[in-house]
């Protein structure tokens, strides 16, 4: 098919697109991408006025760690192979050995098994081998491009931030099932109901969304800092302290969320036809039964969606967390400000920065794999809303 | 669907609501009319030190904090009106700065610092947002088939970074002889620092926070351009409208929906700024009035927390969000009615 002439594009136009375009990515990505670089090399590089040295690294080749064109090739390679894998072959193999009951279980297998399976590969196998290969190679096994993993070391090892991680981890895991869970009950009531109720329970959820979470917090932290004394009338001895505990934090970050989650849920109920819950309504199911036994098989994408911006808030939240939480129940991103309020030297803030890279990757992983979900989520509220 | 099956659905929802947010709310109205204070008794203590013939002994007063019985300090609490308010607001400070006609001098006030950042950076970068979205959708629907989902992709990232991260990671490229504040440098052949004046702080958020939202701009505006009717288009043509024109009275108009969505969530989204300033680390130079509160939530050196000024605060924020939000409410409300 070819395009009407009136519609045809001039030269110049379309060079400027594609250059704006290409200046738009490379603005997008460019930071990412730095701090990533920096996060592998020795403070002397990392903060070196000159681009070329901060990539080459010279001074960290020269204390002896770095990479040989071997390395980079044979790296690459099986990132590339292992991605390749992961998008194709993984998603058939899923398929072939799982009933329909069972898809769930089958991937988190897969997922798992293949998480394993690289990290042996790539961080056992493959440094044996490459060591073998760079000794019998001569020039070409020579490092040309510093590359030191000792900042992530110090920064998971030594400074423990796997404990941040695993508290993250608790959070979010949290935030995701529990707003999940009471929001697509009330997406869906909401949804199927058309009364003014519904519609001023929708405007409300509009405004708590607006507030600032400063606000919510101020009402919080009295309370949670004295919560034994005004909760032991009810639960005896045994009245918990708040402050401090994640469940506490997961209750409040799910209500905070809750406001979003209802809308976005709500469209996407919108969009399953009222006709399946009536024919199963005629069928003698109750509202209950319809939902169980008809809707929920069908509403996962939309589940999926909302369940990715729920993470997103939960991984991503500064204020409330670092509020909230004390020092050993601290999440990753609060954690990170204690990193940067001890940074004195050079080498304190590449910790910082490669504690920020950690943080970043798993994020980097999800665009990768939801990419869809994510742009179908960010549409629906937006097109049908 | 009948009251009692609704309620059913959607109490879970609405009990955390309320309990999490409508509660709070509450709470924090009502303190911000008290003061809590830590006890204080005075008690006349003797100190001796040995000393030739007799031993020296002072008597001081001194004042120490009331302990109840588990050993916790006892407090009071007080009702204070609007003090926490008048705290906040410090009014004679005010008067006197506009007395001398100084505005500088107004903006040493935390208060009034944190409002005037929060609105200009809100205003500044709603139509930067917007008109960024807007430039990179026309772009990418422009762009090769295959190359839209790698662009996708990339512009993503931006948008799904931890906030936090996002602004620390454009922090690292400009702090002290970053990579491009030595670039800037070697251009303009000048010693540039971007962290010692709060102007350049400020364009450097506004920077991160139009790199942060215009990739949802451009998500929202790339499916709406999907749906642009191409009979409209090809008749604009027809009538010999240049694509400057089919821009303007056709497309955007098509859009306008979805930028007044865009420009909704945007205001409420950057009224509530934060992150840049602990990214950043400007809280001596610039400061949001989301920050001011937090700063006044976390524990001072003696470990109190100014909770009585946080609520006076997050309720004068408040306010500004109400205000924010009455035109939006007005226009749903009127489409709702006109709807029945």
């Amino acid at each position: 098919m070819s395009t009407p002439k009136a519609m045809r594009q001039s030269l110049g136009l379309r060079l400027g697109s594609a250059g704006f375009l290409a200046f738009w990515c490379l603005i997008a990505a460019f930071p990412i991408f730095w701090i990533t670089v920096m996060s592998f090399k020795s403070p002397v590089d990392a903060f070196a006025t000159n681009p070329l040295e901060v990539i080459f690294g010279p001074r960290t080749r020269a204390g002896g760690d770095g990479l040989s064109i071997i390395d980079i090739v044979l790296g690459l390679l099986v990132l590339w192979w292992s991605g390749k894998f992961a998008m194709g072959r993984l998603p058939e193999m899923v398929a072939r050995f799982t009933q329909p009951g069972t898809v769930l279980l089958g991937w988190i297998i897969a997922v798992v098994g293949f998480a394993v399976a690289f990290i042996v590969l790539f961080f056992a196998i493959l440094p044996v081998v490459l060591s073998g290969l760079n000794a019998i190679a001569g020039p070409l096994g020579n490092p040309i491009l510093g590359l030191t993993t000792v900042h992530y070391q110090s920064v998971w090892v030594e400074n423990e931030f796997y404990r941040n991680f695993i508290n993250s981890l608790i959070v979010t895991t949290g935030v995701v099932t529990v707003s999940l869970t009471v929001g697509t009950l009330a997406g869906y009531g909401l949804a199927r109901s058309g009364s003014n109720l519904a519609f001023w329970l929708l405007i409300l959820a509009l405004i708590f969304r607006a507030l600032p979470h400063s606000v919510l917090v101020a009402g919080y932290l009295p309370v949670f800092i004295n919560s034994s004394e005004i909760l032991r009338p009810i639960f005896g001895d045994a009245a918990p302290t708040l402050y401090g505990q994640p469940y506490a934090v997961i209750a409040v970050l799910v209500a905070i969320n809750q406001p979003f989650t209802i809308w976005m849920l709500r469209s996407f109920f919108h969009n399953i036809p009222t006709e399946l819950d009536e024919a199963a309504r005629v069928d003698g199911c109750s509202h209950f039964q319809a939902f169980r036994r008809v809707i929920m098989p069908v509403m996962w994408p939309g589940v999926i969606t909302t369940g990715l911006f729920s993470f997103l808030l939960g991984y991503n939240d500064f204020l409330v967390t670092s509020l909230l939480l004390d020092a050993q129940n601290q999440t990753m991103v609060p954690a990170i400000a204690g990193y940067f309020n001890r940074e004195t030297t050079t080498t304190d803030q590449v910790e910082a920065i490669a504690a920020a890279v950690s943080i970043t990757a798993p994020l980097f992983l999800l665009v990768m794999v939801f990419q869809r979900q994510i742009v179908s989520g960010l549409t629906a509220g937006a097109v049908k809303g | 669907m009948k009251f009692k099956t609704f309620i059913a659905f959607v109490g879970p929802s609405l009990f955390m609501m309320m309990l999490f947010i409508a509660f709070p709310l509450v709470s924090v109205f009502t303190q911000s009319f008290y003061n809590v204070q830590p006890e204080f008794e005075q008690v006349e203590v003797e100190t001796c030190t040995p000393g030739f013939p007799t031993q020296t002994c002072v008597t001081e007063v001194k004042s120490r904090p009331v302990m109840d019985e588990n050993g916790n300090i006892k407090t009071t609490t007080h009702f204070v009106g609007l003090q926490a308010y008048r705290d906040v607001l410090e009014f004679d400070r005010v008067g006197a700065a506009i007395r001398n006609g100084s505005w500088s001098q107004l903006m040493t006030i935390d208060f009034w610092k944190a409002l005037r950042f929060t609105l200009t950076f809100t205003l500044f970068t709603l139509p930067l947002v917007i008109g960024v979205g807007l430039a990179i959708a026309l772009a990418v629907n422009n762009a090769a088939r295959s190359l839209r989902g790698p662009v996708i992709f990339i512009s993503l990232l931006p948008f799904i970074i931890t906030p936090v991260i996002g602004s620390l990671s454009i922090y690292w490229l400009f702090v002290g002889d970053g990579i491009l504040t030595a670039a800037l440098e070697r251009w303009l052949d000048k010693d540039i620092a971007m962290f010692a004046q709060a102007w350049t702080i400020e364009l450097l958020m506004l920077f991160y926070r139009v790199w942060h939202v215009a990739p949802f701009a451009f998500v929202i505006f790339y499916a709406g351009l999907q749906t642009v009717n191409q009979d409209t288009l090809e008749s604009a043509i027809i009538d010999g409208a240049n694509r400057l024109e089919r821009l303007r009275y056709v497309i955007v108009p098509h859009l306008m929906p979805l930028i007044i969505f865009i420009a909704i969530i945007h205001l409420m989204d950057s009224y509530r700024v934060f992150e840049e300033v602990v990214g950043f680390r400007s809280q001596s130079h610039v400061i949001s009035l989301q920050w001011l509160t937090y700063d006044f939530l976390v524990p001072d050196d003696s470990g109190n927390r100014a909770i009585s000024r946080a609520s006076a605060s997050a309720m004068l924020t408040m306010i500004g969000i109400v205000i924010l939000l009455i035109l939006p409410l007005r226009r749903t409300w009127r489409d709702h009615k006109g709807s029945h």
